[in-house]
């Protein structure tokens, strides 16, 4: 899978909103992730975990520093161009799931892949069908979004995060909203994803026992990198 | 591909919000109905007269005048001198137009031209010790039939038979009552110049034009030329062309050919038709402001939707949809209530076409039963659905443009 760089990768990363007083979320972040890493960001709340996680989703755009996806320079791209890098590379999920209340479990699921515009509605159907059965709610694949349990709701939303097969799924806070158990499940799922699949998962987590579970953890205080450790 | 993921989105959501959909969709189909009614009664009762104008009189007129008064001939002769000429006074012609046989044939051998001279002056009507001032037009009834539509407004006798009878006259229903005066029956007529003559009436007509009922009389010309003591003599040529469209270019064509004045019927009739462009301007402006109020009916459940929708835009943001697929979800959305308010209008339009069809009403003075009239034509509906597609999507253009510069982060992080 890799061929020599890292899958995602920070150099330099500051972001400083530009208010009347300006509000600095990160500042000098370098790392770099590679292929097949499972990796926690953990930190107090105001560290900019979740301002990190989306810099290096595409979804923000550094003040300076450059974020590398596989290996590409995303600096200066436009919007448009950094949706289609979204749209094939990363899968997103977040402590809210997200999903359109309007379609189905399976639709949902297939919107990244219409998106796409790849494969016929039939072949579409039949991943999105597939991804909720490796998820072990293919039952619930004709219900509503609001007919399921939040445990389930979240299983659907990391199953949509995998619609386009993406080499990088980015969690923010996934387990924030669910029982114990439910956590221990999605955690699953995630470990599952790594070891089984090759892909990498960085999660951003304020649960140590999610973050035990992760191969690498990295501590963010004050928006800085404080502790990058490997198991 | 993409568009059936625009189009999905963009139904389910509308469906959600399923009474808001239907009330502003009504309000697009009411204003499509009611603009194709109100395009129809205005644009119909538009052809209408025109098509009286155009067909109860020549389109063009040639007259024994012109247009200005003739120049001295040392204006021809020195165009650019400054020239001072005292005591001139107009010369004195006799009026008529010259050689109208000629011209007369000349057009008639055009294609689609029918030309006829005819002689028109004023006379009275005398019976039973009543007078009654007319015009008299001496005609050709064999042309006169094409030309005007009194043959097909005859009610009793017939043009024809000024052919056959000897000093026959054609008048209107109107002057029939005032004097007592029915077919057959012999009337006096007096020129302006003392001329008797006893005349028959060999025909009535009623046109529903109270001044021609009335004042109007129909003699050969030949007869016109004894009484008004003009032998030889006619004032006017009456021409009906194939496109009543041209008849303003064919006017000013035999105006510069021969110089008499040459009216063509929209010359005659410019107030008319200048008071038509002020009537649409007046109707398509009130049918606009309903299609105005109807789109903001869109602009507010479009705008509701995105407002509503903020975390789900942030979410396809997130997935990897680009904002202009964002702003085709809600112009689609305006789009399909745009689309359904055409056809629901088209179909209110057609109700309210065949209800006001349906209506009769009898004006005072016209023992027919009248009709609405009305114009069915391919343009009202098109353009009527044209503005209910335009005012949609134009209503949907500015929250589209707000829901495709959301952005995903400020959505995402707030929601956390």
């Amino acid at each position: 899978m890799s061929d020599g760089h890292p899958l995602i990768e920070a150099r330099g990363v500051s972001r400083i909103l530009q208010e009347t007083v300006p509000v600095t979320l990160v500042r000098d972040i370098d790392i770099s992730v590679g292929h097949g890493e499972f990796v926690s960001v953990t930190g107090p709340s105001g560290s900019g975990k979740s301002s990190l996680l989306y810099l290096l989703g595409l979804l923000d755009v550094p003040t300076s520093g450059s974020v590398f996806l596989d290996g590409q320079d995303t600096t200066g791209l436009d919007a448009d161009a950094l949706a289609a890098m979204r749209l094939r590379k990363i899968g997103f999920v977040f402590q809210f799931h997200f999903l359109l209340p309007e379609f189905s479990v399976v639709q949902n699921v297939m919107l990244p892949m219409r998106r796409l515009g790849r494969q016929s509605e039939a072949e579409m159907m039949e991943r999105g069908h597939k991804l909720l059965e490796e998820l072990d709610i293919a039952d619930q694949a004709k219900k509503r979004p609001d007919q399921l349990s939040g445990g389930q709701r979240q299983r659907v939303a990391i199953a949509r995060a995998l619609a386009n097969d993406p080499a990088l799924i980015l969690a923010d806070e996934p387990t924030g909203n669910l029982d114990s158990k439910n956590s221990e499940i999605v955690q699953e799922i995630f470990a599952k994803l790594v070891r089984e699949e090759g892909r990498t998962v960085l999660a951003v987590t304020h649960e140590p026992g999610f973050a035990e579970a992760t191969d690498r953890n990295i501590h963010l205080v004050d928006g800085r990198v404080d502790r990058d450790t490997k198991r | 591909m993409f568009w059936q993921v625009a189009i999905s989105i963009a139904a389910a959501q509308l469906l959600h919000r399923r009474r808001q959909t239907i009330v502003s969709t009504l309000g697009v189909a009411l204003g499509v109905g009611f603009f194709i009614a109100t395009s129809s009664v205005m644009s119909g009762s538009e052809n209408d007269l025109v098509q009286r104008l155009v067909n109860n009189a020549p389109h063009i007129t040639m007259k024994d005048e012109f247009r200005t008064a003739a120049k001295q001939p040392i204006f021809l002769a020195m165009p650019d001198a400054t020239v001072k000429l005292t005591n001139t006074k107009p010369r004195e012609y006799l009026r008529g137009i010259k050689n109208y046989g000629a011209i007369v044939d000349e057009l008639s051998q055009q294609k689609g031209v029918i030309a006829e001279a005819a002689l028109t002056g004023q006379a009275i009507v005398r019976y039973a010790s009543k007078d009654v001032g007319a015009s008299i037009a001496g005609i050709d009834p064999e042309k006169e039939r094409y030309l005007t539509t009194v043959e097909r407004d005859m009610r009793e006798g017939s043009l024809m038979r000024l052919k056959t009878a000897s000093q026959g006259i054609v008048i209107g229903r109107g002057m029939s009552v005032r004097l007592g005066l029915g077919v057959d029956d012999l009337a006096t007529v007096v020129s302006p110049t003392g001329l008797v003559r006893r005349m028959k009436v060999v025909g009535i007509f009623s046109t529903g034009n109270l001044l021609l009922d009335e004042g109007q009389v129909y003699m050969l010309i030949k007869d016109a030329q004894v009484l008004l003591d003009k032998p030889f003599i006619a004032n006017r040529v009456r021409i009906k062309i194939g496109d009543p469209d041209q008849a303003e270019e064919f006017a000013a064509r035999i105006e510069s050919r021969w110089g008499y004045r040459s009216e063509s019927w929209q010359e005659m009739n410019r107030d008319f038709l200048g008071l038509f462009v002020i009537r649409n301007t007046i109707t398509y402006s009130i049918v606009g402001a309903i299609m105005v109020v109807a789109s903001f009916g869109i602009f507010n459940i479009i705008s509701t939707i995105v407002m509503e929708k903020r975390r789900d835009i942030a979410i396809l943001m997130s997935m990897g949809f680009r904002a202009y697929d964002i702003q085709a979800i809600f112009l689609v959305q305006g789009a399909v209530v745009g689309i359904v308010g055409m056809l629901l209008g088209w179909c209110i339009g057609l109700v309210l076409l065949q209800m006001l069809a349906s209506i009769e009403f009898t004006i005072p003075g016209m023992s027919e039963k009248q009709h609405i009239v009305l114009d069915r034509g391919f343009f009202q509906f098109a353009l009527g659905g044209f503005f209910s597609l335009a005012s949609a999507v134009g209503a949907a253009w500015y929250p589209a443009r707000k829901a495709s510069q959301v952005r995903p982060v400020d959505i995402i992080r707030g929601a956390a």
